[in-house]
């Protein structure tokens, strides 16, 4: 073999081993919390409230909270990232104003994630008193997954043929006709795919949650969105670091995070799903 | 012979580029009228300027008028709305919309207001009939217009912008994505349509022009050289460049 295909060959080799890496990656996390926590999963496990100092009982009262804080964060995302989207997307020119929009977004995506919870302690927990609570905490995840939302509702509206809004414009439509009728419906399949990955995302959040709305140990469920809570990111890392037995409550930790991991992976499997059918299904 | 739309020293540029300079001309009622000219002399830009599709251009400057029966549609109090209504569009290439026959034809109307089935029922029968769609589609009308043919989709086209009950039709190379069988269908379709609406065709087939026009316009580099009968445009052009461009010497 000659030098050159030898080269050829020796790099083509350490970059197929460097994706089998990533693959890798995955799998190890996954069979880690897998066949670590899978002992501890039981219906008791997930609809029990935590008992004796969290040495015993389940986690329910983490589940709920991960979802009100999620959905609470979307319920404010979804409306105002799609409604700014079709603003940058169909109403405003080019020009610095949405230049700087642009920038704005490219710029709050990029802020870590305890910046974020610095922040909604300030604003919502003690500038606008709402406490440690669902409230601010969604205020502050809402905040966070703006940008995704942003991002992922304006590519989706992009997406949506030219003719269409000819067609329709072309007939006596107005604008707000046009983009209600002829391009959010052929959007809405891309904007749900963007904010199941952003509500995955919201849902792994540990930072901006422990400063805003959740606590060490509550073992009731939150009656309104003025209650603190608990949720699995923070439970896990309170377990972890925290709890004054973390060896004896270890199996705990790993069938939380097992929790978690599942219903995040859930929700990025149901994105792909949305998309490819969604992929399939589109004929234009 | 009454006028429909009449141009007045109309001028389109996109940023620093004139595409249509100082156009005046008259478009009668209930005719056929031709536009042709070399690929970028602005025909598109002119039938645009027609029902304001240009707007959604970002950089675009209009000066002078067009009126649509003596009102100018660029004036300040003028309804684009009202005026897209009455002045539809036939695009290049065949635009239905990702929905059923049925709702394609619906959708100006529901648009503008009509939601009893029954007179949307009638309305789409109806239209598609004009478009001469209507025997090949009758049985299926609730099929996606996605997996009718190209000159199909272009006579649901042509159904779809007579259900909002225009009075002028501009269309935009209506043929220049269809197979030649398709293509005469069309053509016929403009001769009958010609009878209750003022039509506007932009071709680049100038024996296509010939074939369907009652007036044709010469446009070149913007600017409108020769407008007339379309039988003495082609028998007996007046101007060099319309004969050269006839002739196929240049194009």
């Amino acid at each position: 073999m000659n030098k050159k295909l030898l080269k050829q060959t020796i790099f083509f080799q350490i970059f197929r081993m460097t994706s089998a890496l990533v693959i890798l990656f995955l799998f190890v996390m996954i069979w880690t919390f897998i066949s670590n926590g899978i002992g501890v999963i039981s219906w008791t496990f997930l609809t029990d409230m935590p008992k004796r100092g969290m040495t015993e009982g389940g986690i329910f009262p983490a589940i709920v909270g991960t979802v009100y804080l999620t959905l609470g964060a979307i319920v404010f995302a979804l409306p105002i990232g799609v409604a700014s989207a079709i603003y940058l997307v169909e109403y405003a020119h080019e020009g610095r104003l949405v230049r700087i929009i642009n920038s704005a977004i490219i710029n709050l995506a990029g802020v870590p994630s305890i910046v974020y919870g610095l922040f909604g302690f300030g604003i919502f927990v003690v500038f606008l008193n709402f406490g440690t609570s669902i409230l601010s905490g969604s205020l502050t995840l809402f905040i966070m997954i703006l940008p995704t939302i942003v991002s992922a509702s304006r590519e989706a509206l992009l997406g949506v043929p030219k003719s269409f809004r000819e067609g329709s414009l072309a007939l006596g439509a107005t604008k707000w006709q046009t983009i209600r009728h002829m391009v959010l419906p052929y959007a809405l399949p891309g904007i749900l795919t963007g904010a199941i990955l952003a509500v995955a995302r919201a849902a792994g959040e540990t930072a901006p949650i422990i400063l805003t709305a959740v606590f060490f140990f509550r073992p009731s469920l939150p009656r309104s969105i003025m209650d603190g809570t608990m949720a699995l990111a923070s439970h896990i890392y309170y377990m972890a670091t925290q709890h004054h037995a973390i060896n004896l409550v270890r199996p705990l930790t790993y069938g939380s995070v097992l929790v978690l991991l599942s219903i995040v992976l859930s929700l990025n499997i149901l994105a792909i799903v949305i998309r490819t059918r969604y992929r399939r299904r589109k004929n234009w | 012979m009454p006028v429909k739309i009449e141009t007045k020293d109309l001028t389109v540029s996109f940023g620093d580029v004139d595409a249509i300079k100082n156009v005046s001309m008259e478009i009668f009622t209930n005719r056929v009228t031709a536009i042709i000219g070399p690929s970028g002399c602005g025909k598109s830009t002119l039938i645009k300027s027609f029902n304001r599709m240009n707007d959604l251009v970002s950089n675009v400057k209009i000066t002078g008028q067009v009126l649509l029966d003596g009102e100018n549609i660029y004036g300040t109090n003028y309804d684009v709305v009202t005026l897209r209504k009455k002045v539809g569009m036939i695009f290049q290439k065949p635009n239905p919309f990702p929905k059923s026959i049925y709702d394609n034809v619906a959708y100006g109307p529901r648009i503008h207001g009509i939601h009893k089935k029954e007179i949307l029922d009638k309305i789409v029968e109806e239209n598609l009939k004009k478009a001469a769609l209507w025997h090949e589609v009758s049985d299926r009308l609730n099929s996606s217009a996605m997996d009718l043919s190209g000159g199909q989709q272009q006579r649901l086209c042509i159904a779809r912008a007579l259900a909002v009950e225009p009075e002028v039709i501009l269309m935009d190379e209506p043929c220049s994505a269809l197979d030649p069988i398709a293509t005469a269908k069309i053509e016929g379709l403009i001769r009958t349509l010609s009878r209750d609406y003022t039509i506007v065709v932009v071709t680049h087939n100038m024996q296509q022009a010939a074939r369907v026009s009652d007036y044709t316009a010469f446009l070149y580099l913007g600017k409108l050289i020769e407008y007339g009968l379309t039988k003495d445009v082609f028998e007996n052009p007046q101007n060099d460049l319309t004969e050269k461009y006839l002739t196929g010497k240049f194009g």
